[in-house]
This record gives C-alpha cells, structure tokens and sequence, in this order.
C-alpha cells in the first residue's frame, strides 16, 4: 500500500520542486519568456555600446567598438588561454581556501563557545583591514606568482562565508532543539541532522557573494606584482594604449566570475530545497 | 490547597506530580515560574493543561519531558522495568509544539522518522510505521512531499505522526493547534481524539483554549496565573466519541463556566 501511496506522489513532490516560473509549458515559449528579456538586455547593453563609440566619434584608444574588442580574441600574440589560466586558477584555489576555512571556522565555533568568544572579536578586526592594503605585504612574504595573489583573493572572500555558516549554524529553532534532547539525542546528532543541513543555505548565500570578492582579490593581486595572468596582461597593455585588449581581459575576468556564480548557483540547486535557499 | 488538586480515584498514576517548584536562573537572577503544581494522570489519559499565558505551562510540559530539573516536590512517570506502566525517559516521549517545526530539507516522512533515526530504531521497520502513521493523520499520498507543499494544518499532523513514530507512552503537546484557524483547529481536535482512543496513549495537552480544553480531555488541570498553581483539576463526565455539537450543551457550558469562574475571567 505504502507503495502506490509513495509512487502517487512522487510526481507531485517533482512538480512542486520545478521552476515556479514555468508553470505552463509547451513549446519554446516559456523557456524564451524566462530568459529571453535577459538575453535581450545584454545585447541592448552592447549595442548602446557601439552606437557610443560611433556615434561619439571616440578613438579606439579610449574605447573601442565591441567588435575591435572581439577580434584581439583570436590574435596569439596575447596568449588568452596561458593568462585566463593563471587568473582562474588564482580565483578558484583562493575561494576553495575560503570556504574550506571559512566553514571549518564556522563549525569550530558551534562546537566551543570560548573559541568563539575568542577568536571572532580578532576576526571582526582583522576584516576590518583593507584586504587591498594588505596586497603589498604578501607579495614580500610570499613573491610573485599563483600563490600570493590565491591567498588576496582568500582573505577577501573568506569572511562573508563563515559570518552566514556560523550564522546558518547557529539558527535553529530552540523547540526542535528540545525535540531533540527530549530524546536524549546527542550534540553530534544535533549536529549533522539539524544544524549543517540547516546551515547550507546559509553557506551558499554567502559563497554566492564571495564569488565576486575572490575575483576582485586574485586581480588586485595581479595588479601588485605578478608575471601572469589578466590582470598582469592589463597593466602590459596599458602602456601600448591598447584599450582593445584591456577591455577585453576585464570581460575575460568578469566571465570567470560569472561562470563562477552559475557554479555556485547550480550546485545549491541540487543541494538546497528550493523552499529553504536563502535569497 | 493540594489536598484539592491531589486524586484519590487514580489508585496507580502514570505521572505523579507533587508539589513541583522550578526556578529559572538567568543572569545570577532567579525567577520562579512554577511556585507548586501537584498533578496525576492515570495511563491511557488525555489531561488538558490550561492557565493564562506565561503561567507557567511550558514549563510543567518541559518538566515532565526530562528537559528541565525542577527545585521542589517530586516527578514520577511510570515504574522502571517492563509492561505497559514502563516508562524509559527519552525513549518514551513524543513531542507536539505549537509550531511544526518540520526540516525543510527533509521529505515529509523522513521529516516523521527524525526521532526513530536519533533513537538508532531499526529504519525499515519505522519506515513502515511512518507510513502507516501518515496514513493515520491524514496524510497518506504526502510522505514524498516537502513541507512547504502542505499546508499549516497539513504540516501539524506530519509533526503529530514524528510524535507517534518510536511509541512513546506519553505525548507532550503545547498548544499543538494554537496557530491553526479555528475551523481546521476544531477538525484538529476530532481527529487527536481519534487518534488518542486507537493508539490509547497518555497525552497532556497544553492549550489556551477553554473550550477546546474541555472538548478533548478526560480531566483538565487549571493553573494560576504564573507563578503557576494549581487553581483545581476536575474530570470531565462526558462519553466519548465527543462530537462538536457536545459545546452547545448545558453539561459543556458547566465545564468551560467552571474554568472561566477559576481564571476570574
Ligand atoms: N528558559 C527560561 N529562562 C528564564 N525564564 C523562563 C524560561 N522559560 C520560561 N521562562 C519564564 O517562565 C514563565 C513561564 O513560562 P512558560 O513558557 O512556562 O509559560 P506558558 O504558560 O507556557 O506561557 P504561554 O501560554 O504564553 O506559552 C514566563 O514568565 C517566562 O518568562
Ligand atoms: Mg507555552
């Protein structure tokens, strides 16, 4: 009996779990009216592009159209795929580092409160510290290369992770908590039943931001000193005025980031229940 | 005043309450949220608890669930050993709070097997009995559903099956149907009754409600506004099945007066 009563209904919970938007399908109409103004958006935004660039007569070497853009893709001498390469290397292994800590921290602090009480007042502080600042000082600890630039983008990306993990761990409502106890449940039960599946919509809301701050590290790393990467390839660049190819490399960076987000984004998807994600 | 709360007719009571007295302590300050409850509840009962808000309820409920100590008098639930009268705490406490307090992440049934699962009960055998239980509350077709799918009520029944999966003997309820409407909290009660005379489980049942506290039980307990105690517990003389045209009766109306006339409302 538990059988047919579970096979019913399967396809309910599938219906519930699908894409509110969507609801009536057929066609290619619904997937187009979901994405379709998006698309339409950036095309407009590089359309206005051109038309400022040709219609305001600007020179190349302040701004170039979308296509002079384009078309130092294919030219070698720029070495696209060594220098993307580098930079998102540096972004994924500083936010890999960030969540690997940020969460560890997060979890060290439900189980000690001393611990907490602790060690987050000296991480408020240390956050306080601009992370760009501190850029300078990790190239002559740590020298040029992948590393140091990995370890900018770690420390300014790591902090949004363990505030909303912490926070996500620490949310549970007091009467389940009791529930719980009541059955003499232990604190690892708590734990691994209630607090971290509890805490993953947390974790995410806050990788989502951490994206974004990760790239902005491993560039501003780049920046500094460094003899690769996007960011290297924009101040070489600079000097020839070659505005193409600056803009091009902010595009590349952006597009790590997004490739980024859309990661994180489809991984929470198949994590998270779609009720429980925190917007 | 024990001498009016204490019963004389339950010869062996489940839960024996006797004089119980609970501060809490926060920040060096005390507070005494239960000045002196004595209570019995025979096996098998379903006893109303009912009292003015922050009087001290949640607390005698906690008390009885083993989650809090308490300072005076004594608590006895059950006798050690086996038959029906054992009583193990934490293996045989079921829980009902007035919010659901489903995980969201979880499907509705494994939402009801969580206590089955902290108790280490075999999982094959609590899944079938999950299921069965769903089936009991209403719920047969929503096992495979998440809780946001259901409705309020929907989702106090799933937290009603969790309470029953590793067959407590006694089933704690605070205000269980307290966030409900009033429509679908007056079904609530048709169907606890139900379920309370299949399963012949021992409840105590928190509410604000005169009425529904009436309506439900075999005996009601009043207290005092907080510190809580016992203004008076009475049995209520009405036969079951209790249908919900059992309110416009006299006999009915005698019971609620009665509480009314205690809280001096
Ligand atoms: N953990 C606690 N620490 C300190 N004081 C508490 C604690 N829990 C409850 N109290 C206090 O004890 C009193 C009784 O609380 P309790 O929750 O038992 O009341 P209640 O009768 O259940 O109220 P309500 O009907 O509003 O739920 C209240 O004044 C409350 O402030
Ligand atoms: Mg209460």
């Amino acid at each position: 009996m538990g059988g047919v009563v579970r096979r019913m209904s399967e396809t309910a919970a599938q219906r519930g779990t699908g894409n509110g938007d969507d609801r009536q399908s057929g066609g290619p109409w619904p997937l187009l009216r979901r994405w379709g103004p998006g698309i339409a958006s950036h095309v407009a935004l590089i359309v206005l592009w051109h038309l400022v660039v040709v219609l305001g007569e600007i020179p190349p070497f302040i701004m170039p159209t979308p296509w002079q853009t384009l078309q130092t893709l294919w030219q070698p001498d720029y070495q696209w795929p060594g220098h993307i390469a580098i930079t998102a290397g540096e972004v994924f292994g500083g936010y890999l580092l960030a969540v690997t800590i940020g969460v560890g921290l997060a979890v060290a602090f439900t189980w000690s409160r001393p611990v907490e009480r602790s060690a987050m007042p000296v991480l408020v502080t240390l956050n306080m510290i601009p992370k760009v600042a501190m850029a300078p000082l990790f190239i002559v600890w740590l020298g040029y290369g992948l590393f140091p630039n990995m370890v900018i983008a770690f420390t300014i990306s790591f902090f949004p992770i363990l505030l909303t993990t912490a926070r996500g761990l620490r949310e549970v409502e007091p009467e389940l908590l009791d529930l719980v106890r009541a059955l003499k449940g232990s604190r690892w039960q708590i734990f691994i039943k209630i607090q971290l599946p509890g805490a993953l919509p947390y974790l995410f809301s806050g990788m989502k931001v951490a994206t974004v701050l990760a790239v902005a590290g491993a560039i501003v790393g780049e920046f500094m000193g460094s003899s690769g990467g996007l960011g290297y390839l924009m101040q070489s660049r600079q000097g020839f005025l070659d505005t193409a190819g600056m803009f091009m490399a902010v595009i590349l960076v952006s597009l790590i980031g997004v490739l980024m987000y859309g990661a994180v984004l489809l991984l929470e998807r198949l994590v998270v229940v779609s009720d429980a994600r925190v917007e | 005043m024990h001498g009016l709360s204490s019963r004389a007719d339950i010869a062996e009571p489940f839960i024996r309450m006797r004089n119980v007295r609970k501060v809490y302590r926060t920040r060096g300050q005390d507070f005494l949220a239960v000045s002196d409850v004595t209570l019995d509840v025979g096996a098998g009962e379903l006893v109303s608890l009912v009292g003015p808000s922050g009087c001290g309820k949640s607390t005698v409920l906690k008390i009885l669930a083993g989650l809090h100590s308490h300072e005076g008098g004594e608590v006895v639930i059950g006798r050690a050993g086996y038959g029906p009268e054992a009583f193990e705490a934490g293996r045989d406490v079921g829980m009902v709070f007035q919010q659901p307090l489903l995980l969201k992440w979880r499907r509705v049934v494994d939402n009801v097997l969580l206590p089955a699962e902290i108790l280490g009960l075999p999982m094959r055998a609590a899944r079938e009995r999950a299921l069965d239980l769903l089936d009991m509350v209403g719920l047969a077709g929503f096992a495979d559903k998440y809780p946001y799918e259901l409705s309020g009520g929907m989702q106090q029944r799933a937290a009603i099956a969790r309470a029953f999966i590793h067959d407590p003997k006694l089933v704690l309820m605070d205000e269980p149907f307290g966030a409900l409407d009033a429509l679908t909290r007056e079904k609530m009660n048709l169907e606890l009754l139900r379920i309370w005379q299949d399963s012949r489980k021992t409840i105590v049942f928190v509410t604000h409600g005169i009425q529904e506290a009436v309506f439900i039980a075999t005996r009601v307990a009043v207290l005092t506004a907080g510190p809580a105690r016992m203004a008076d517990t009475f049995t209520v003389d009405l036969p079951y099945p209790r249908e919900l045209g059992l309110k416009s009766t006299a006999a009915f109306g005698d019971y609620t007066r009665r509480i009314y006339d205690l809280l001096e409302m």
